[in-house]
């Protein structure tokens, strides 16, 4: 966003000669506000969103009958069973929370490293990172079986004088959640409230106008207002900075304080938090591909976006091939039985299957993103991202799965298999996420407009 | 002050310029003539209208500070009051005052109240929601959201006069001059 004078602007930041520009030539600060503010404003309703829309809420509607008959029945109708507790719940939360990563990542951590290229896909990862931790919120919740008794995790008076115990990461879990939902809120509201001031002058419709009007509190760009703002922004990225790798730091030691095999490794708070951002630049691309298609927006996301997300993932799913290479190494070498066991079991046991293809999605098919022509075909791109996320999914499945269904006694040992309700559960959620990117995109501008200004060459003020 | 104040008739006189650069030069001007009571607007932040007009340091840095030492001294203080005071639990044979399990919250506190009250803070300090403000009653105004920028000498200032600030401004060249009412 701070553009000083050491740093080239956005029209010259080209490090090769065939690489892509941030911004396409030819832009104007009206032409980015008319772009970006009218894809919500004078765009008619089109049947592709309507059907897009349709399809989610008819999954939002799943998710509702779920959940009705499992506050009915409780948590029983669910495939989870002694000793396999935690099943797609846990799995899903975390893969869901792993989503949301990328959003914190590209709004904070590539704001500090002053990646400008971040500017045209803030926004709308952002509302990723929303929309994945409320999905993932929900399963924790939900798997309580009792959740109107939620708010027994947090630490209030109660009559019956008991307290949460704060040597658990499970209590932990509850603080780095709801304060990352918080934080994420807080950081993109802040950045919306120039933009919503800008709707709120374009709009044309009497009641936008006051709903905008009143979001944006009054904005009117004054220069004291806007140093105010850039301060806080800055801190803002500066603290959620850690915080994004705290939340899936602690989500990893729910596992790594366990003494299961193949849960209780050192690795695991580095491995989940690149597995988290490899899952999440995967899900920016599913949304970045069609968005940019179908409003239009390829000018300001460009190709250099779609390619430097692609390195990203390149970059994260080697991180993560690097946690299995090491997990694996560890059973051996550690001369545990139990470990070694637990590396035999998911390569031979009950649900190998899920772990080849686990290396097959995640590990062996991303390897053609080195191929630099690969990386400018959307198409692919968009393909190899819907496998990832599987390739995720299937990950926390292995791990959470394999090291419960076989721990240290035989007499203990069990097997999972997940019902109709724990798919309609975890596709309802799929569901409720596309349903809220789908009216964000309709209600919000979806890129940052104040922030494109700043990415135009005469944004700069020139030395008298 | 000996004469009695009276409310100026305007809100101040208001300037539209083109650029960034021409908004920048344009206020260092008005500072150097001797205005203070002045803002510049602008679509998008400009380090150097904030500098031109003399405000060098925001506040929000601090209120981030102490927004974060006390979430961070208050989540630690909550664990030790529950855990070793209120409600001392035996786990694993821990002692009950095993700081480094608090730290966590400790940490997540720290960052959730820095956060909310860098927000609040910085809404405070720009004294937002304002509903309501004169500036807005410049039709072209509209325009500070889009591709425009603007200077706004304000008749509380102790060198406004309506003449000569209007020729003032005039020598700075600007698209268009707005007398700004109340």
């Amino acid at each position: 966003m701070k553009q000083g004078p050491e740093e080239k602007t956005i029209l010259e930041d080209v490090p090769w000669a065939d690489e892509p520009p941030v911004i396409l030539p030819g832009q104007t600060y009206g032409s980015v506000t008319d772009e970006i503010a009218d894809a919500v404003l004078t765009r008619p309703i089109g049947f592709g969103w309507l059907a897009g829309l349709l399809v989610g809420m008819t999954f939002v509607a799943i998710l509702g009958m779920a959940v009705t008959y499992l506050f009915i029945r409780g948590v029983g109708i669910w495939g989870i069973e002694i000793p396999v507790g935690w099943g797609f719940a846990i799995i899903n939360f975390v893969w869901w929370i792993g989503i949301g990563h990328a959003g914190t990542l590209i709004s904070a951590i590539l704001l500090l490293l002053k990646q400008t290229w971040r500017n045209s896909i803030n926004r709308f990862a952002e509302a990723m990172t929303l929309f994945a931790v409320a999905c993932a919120g929900m399963f924790p919740l939900l798997h309580m079986g009792r959740p109107w008794l939620f708010y027994w995790m947090f630490p209030y008076p109660a009559s019956m004088g008991v307290w949460p115990q704060f040597r658990s990461p499970l209590v932990w879990d509850v603080f780095a959640v709801s304060t990352y939902f918080t934080i994420s809120l807080v950081f993109w509201y802040v950045g919306l409230v120039p933009d919503l001031a800008t709707m709120r002058e374009k709009a044309s419709n009497r009641w936008t106008k006051i709903v905008y009007g009143i979001l944006a509190l009054g904005w009117r760009g004054s220069a004291r207002h806007w140093k105010n703002y850039e301060a806080l922004y800055i801190l803002l990225a500066g603290i959620a900075t850690p915080l994004v790798l705290s939340v899936h730091t602690v989500v990893s030691w729910d596992f790594a304080i366990a003494i299961l095999p193949g849960w209780h490794t050192t690795i695991f708070p580095p491995y989940f938090v690149a597995g988290a951002i490899y899952s999440g630049f995967a899900m920016v691309l599913v949304l970045a591909i069609p968005i940019r298609y179908y409003y239009g927006l390829e000018n300001m996301i460009t190709m250099r976006h779609l390619q430097n997300a692609a390195k990203v993932m390149l970059a994260t799913g080697l991180i993560v091939a690097y946690g299995y290479l090491f997990e694996t190494f560890i059973a051996f070498y550690s001369g545990s039985t139990y470990e070694r066991f637990m590396i035999e079991n998911r390569w031979f046991g009950q649900y190998a299957i899920f772990y080849w293809l686990l290396i097959l999605m995640n590990i062996l098919t991303p390897q053609l993103l080195w191929i630099p022509k690969l990386r400018s075909n959307t198409r692919f791109l968009f393909g190899i991202s819907l496998i990832i996320l599987a390739g995720m999914w299937l990950e926390r499945f292995v791990i959470i799965i394999t090291s419960l269904q076989r721990d240290f006694l035989p007499s203990a040992w069990g097997h999972y298999i997940a019902t109709r309700w724990d798919y309609a559960v975890y596709f309802g959620t799929i569901g409720f996420f596309a349903t809220a990117i789908y009216l964000f995109i309709r209600i919000m501008p979806a890129i940052s407009i104040f922030e494109m200004r700043t990415l135009l060459p005469e944004a700069e003020v020139k030395a008298e | 002050m000996s004469h009695a104040t009276h409310t100026p008739p305007i809100y101040g006189l208001m300037a539209e310029f083109d650029s960034s650069t021409d908004l920048v030069v344009a206020t260092r001007k008005a500072y150097a003539a001797g205005y203070r009571k002045m803002d510049a607007y602008s679509p998008f932040p400009i380090d150097e209208a904030s500098e031109a007009l003399g405000f060098h340091k925001s506040r929000v840095p601090l209120i981030v500070l102490l927004g974060g030492l006390l979430g961070g001294s208050s989540g630690f203080a909550l664990q030790y009051w529950i855990n070793v005071i209120s409600y001392p639990l035996n786990i694993g044979g821990k002692p009950w005052d095993s700081w480094p399990a608090f730290i966590v919250p400790t940490y997540e506190m720290t960052i959730l109240f820095a956060g909310v009250c860098g927000m609040f803070g910085m809404f405070a300090l720009n004294g937002l929601p304002m509903p309501y403000h004169p500036v807005f009653n410049v039709d072209r105004f509209s325009m500070v959201t889009r591709d425009k920028f603007f200077l706004c000498v304000e008749a509380a200032d102790p060198h406004f006069d309506i003449v000569e600030t209007q020729q003032f401004l005039e020598s700075l060249q600007p698209l268009s001059i707005s007398e700004v009412p109340h």
